[in-house]
């Protein structure tokens, strides 16, 4: 790929490439696909009938933000290890999309169930470590948004980015436990479908293919940021000049 | 280290006592805290009285916000940031002095609180070594991540917005804990308490340990 | 003996900003240098930069030993900066501040009372709490927390600044004192007069570069 000069051949190069178009086409396809196995195809459970059809989109993203999450923190330790800019921004990129896929489980979770069992929200474990997962997230995002040069930007999202992970898994647990002391079934809790072998060929479908959408997004987040990173690094070279050329003439300060 | 981090401690409570703004600020916060819950929670409808243990510990968490940014922007005033990066001392015994110094305070604002809560809620304290026991793991956790986390965010214009935003939800689980804890130390199920205790004093020691390392790195970018 | 401070094509950064675009600095141990330059130029970066404040993100940099480009950290502790903004406690006296700084730098309590001396601040002014002083007194305690460290480079950021004459021949004298105890000082001032008797010699900086080597 062409690393862009100019403001304006930044504009004229995208972030695809045929890889990418490859991976997409596919996985609209397999977006289809699972659909229709989700909708259609798979049987009603005996118990929930088609109220199960959620956890062929749910499971699927949901586990993705986990994924994400993760990718997160192993991004921040790698950079942290080995000072690579690849994982600084593998870190950021994988961080938005899971903050995305954390906030459409909330919102399909929460759209699926007032219909079905009348109440926007429950506070089952699940539910509870997710919307938790969302507000780390948040917080890891903030920080990649501060106003500092690139390098101490990169080192404090990376610290806390290390911790995302493990802080994930502490609030997880701490709810978990928390909440199996008030047994009483909560709604979710009678979310247990047995796995006959076309949902389970389903769920398995669903999960590759939301996979793929990740990973597809991934993809373009991080170019995206890789050609805001070159770009800044030649205006540097511009900067340095333009700082130099001061000594014969006015022109900016430094404190 | 040890030697660094007792000058700090030393002198970051020199400064409270001569500038006592633990005692006329945030003292006065947190009391005012609980009778806003007060307000909010009518106490005669017994609901306050069963809710006592976690409104104590979420005013402790407020507090403690106010404690953190307090500890961090005593040491802005006029370029002190670089002063205490500039004087050679090791940052994990900075890191250290500093966690002791919040949890010093927030120490003494939990009595104060817990002074409150059996003069204002008519609460009863129940078991008081597991009450004890739980203070001081949940002392020591939330200074150890709240010195770390404010750290990062001190000496940002953003930071009194970006502190609450990142520490309250890493300190989640010390409030289900703590809360938990208090809760089991009212009532008969005593030995409930004591595993909370264990989480508690698992979450400090990690984020002391990771501090530590942590607090270095984030002291030296400006 | 190697150098007290080795730059070669040094660049330092502010955000995205090359406040140092490319500086040689050659100073040997017991020099007085005197920094010089128009506003903006990159003086007080350089500064901070010898301090180990500022990362060096190209070039060479070497100060008292240490590189500055792989490990910032070990140089603070042998030398002392003074700079624009006092680095004081308000609510802490005098007294206080200085022994603070001595004890993290971990020198002995007597250069911290040697240093009040010197500075005029042992008399009354030793207990008042530092908010309750005016800016020129202020200075006088910066220096003598710096003082009291025993820095082996002393890096002075318009030192006669806000001083009275009173005061600014203590400093001139301190300086001397310094360099002829095998102390390197680097000081950047726009006063000719006064910096120029005491240095050795002059470096111009311009553009966030350095002319005279």
């Amino acid at each position: 790929m062409d690393t862009p000069n100019t403001k304006s051949e930044v504009e004229s190069v995208g972030t695809g490439s045929r890889a990418t178009r490859i991976l997409g086409v596919a996985t609209i396809m397999g977006l289809a696909l699972a659909a229709y196995m989700a909708l259609v195809s798979s049987p009603q459970d005996e118990n929930m009938g088609d109220v199960v059809r959620i956890l062929y989109i749910h499971v699927p993203i949901v586990t993705m933000a986990y994924v994400g999450c993760g990718l997160t923190s192993l991004g921040s330790v790698m950079y942290l290890w080995k000072k690579s800019q690849w994982w600084d921004i593998t870190a950021a990129a994988s961080a938005e999309v899971a903050m995305v896929f954390t906030a459409l489980t909330l919102v399909i979770g929460m759209i699926w169930g007032r219909p079905t069992w009348g109440v926007w929200w429950v506070w089952d474990a699940r539910l509870t470590s997710t919307a938790m997962l969302l507000l780390l997230l948040l917080g890891y995002l903030a920080v990649r948004r501060l106003q500092a040069d690139a390098a101490t930007r990169s080192k404090r999202s990376a610290i806390v980015g290390l911790l995302l992970f493990p802080n994930v898994i502490i609030v997880n647990r701490s709810v978990t436990w928390w909440r199996s002391i008030h047994q009483g079934t909560t709604i979710l809790n009678t979310l247990k479908p047995k796995i006959h072998d076309q949902m389970a060929v389903t769920l398995v479908v669903a999960m590759v293919v939301v996979a793929m959408l990740f990973v597809w997004l991934v993809i373009h987040r991080w170019r995206l940021t890789w050609i805001e990173t070159q770009l800044d690094a030649h205006e540097l070279d511009l900067a340095i000049a333009e700082r130099r050329a001061e000594a014969t003439g006015p022109a900016e300060t430094a404190p | 280290m040890l030697r660094d981090a007792w000058l700090i401690t030393r002198k970051d409570l020199r400064i409270e006592v001569r500038s006592r703004i633990a005692l006329n600020q945030i003292a006065p916060f947190a009391l005012l805290m609980l009778i806003l819950f007060a307000f909010a929670l009518d106490p005669d409808s017994g609901v306050l009285d069963r809710a006592t243990p976690g409104l104590y510990w979420v005013a402790v968490l407020f507090s403690a916000l106010l404690a953190i940014q307090r500890a961090f922007a005593l040491e802005s005033s006029d370029g002190n940031r670089d002063a205490l990066r500039l004087s050679g001392l090791d940052p994990a015994g900075i890191y250290l002095g500093k966690v002791l110094s919040i949890a010093t305070q927030l120490a003494l604002l939990e009595v104060l609180l817990g002074t409150g809560v059996v003069l204002l809620y008519g609460s009863h304290g129940g078991n008081w070594l597991l009450v004890i026991a739980t203070c001081v793991a949940a002392t020591a956790g939330i200074a150890a991540a709240g010195t770390l986390y404010g750290v990062l965010a001190a000496g940002l214009r953003v930071r009194e917005t970006l502190l609450p935003l990142l520490l309250l939800p890493v300190l989640a689980p010390v409030l289900i804990g703590s809360t938990r804890a208090f809760e089991a130390a009212r009532s008969d199920t005593i030995d409930q308490g004591w595993p909370w205790v264990g989480l508690l004093a698992v979450f400090a020691v990690a984020y002391m340990v990771f501090g530590m390392f942590g607090f270095g790195p984030l002291l030296e970018e400006s | 003996m190697e150098p007290a401070v080795h730059l070669r094509s040094a660049v330092a950064l502010i955000g995205r900003f090359p406040a140092l675009a490319g500086v040689d600095l050659d100073v040997e141990r017991g020099e007085v240098v005197l920094l010089e330059g128009a506003n903006g130029a990159g003086k007080t970066t350089l500064l901070r930069a010898l301090a180990g404040l500022v990362p060096i993100v190209s070039g060479e940099a070497v100060v008292l030993g240490h590189d500055l480009r792989s490990d910032r950290r070990s140089v603070r502790r042998h030398i002392g900066l003074l700079g624009h903004t006092t680095m004081l406690y308000d609510e802490l006296t005098v007294d206080d501040n200085v022994r603070f700084w001595a004890k993290a730098a971990r020198t002995e309590p007597v250069d911290a009372e040697a240093a009040l001396v010197a500075l005029g601040l042992s008399g009354r002014l030793r207990h008042v709490a530092v908010a309750r002083l005016s800016t020129g007194q202020r200075r006088r305690v910066s220096i003598a927390t710096m003082v009291a460290r025993r820095p082996e480079l002393w890096l002075m950021d318009e030192p006669h600044a806000g001083l009275d004459s009173e005061a600014r021949d203590i400093v001139d004298g301190l300086v001397r004192q310094a360099s002829q105890s095998g102390a390197t000082v680097i000081v950047a001032s726009h006063e000719r007069g006064r910096a120029n008797a005491l240095a050795g010699r002059v470096v111009t900086v311009a553009g966030g570069v350095s002319n005279v080597a």
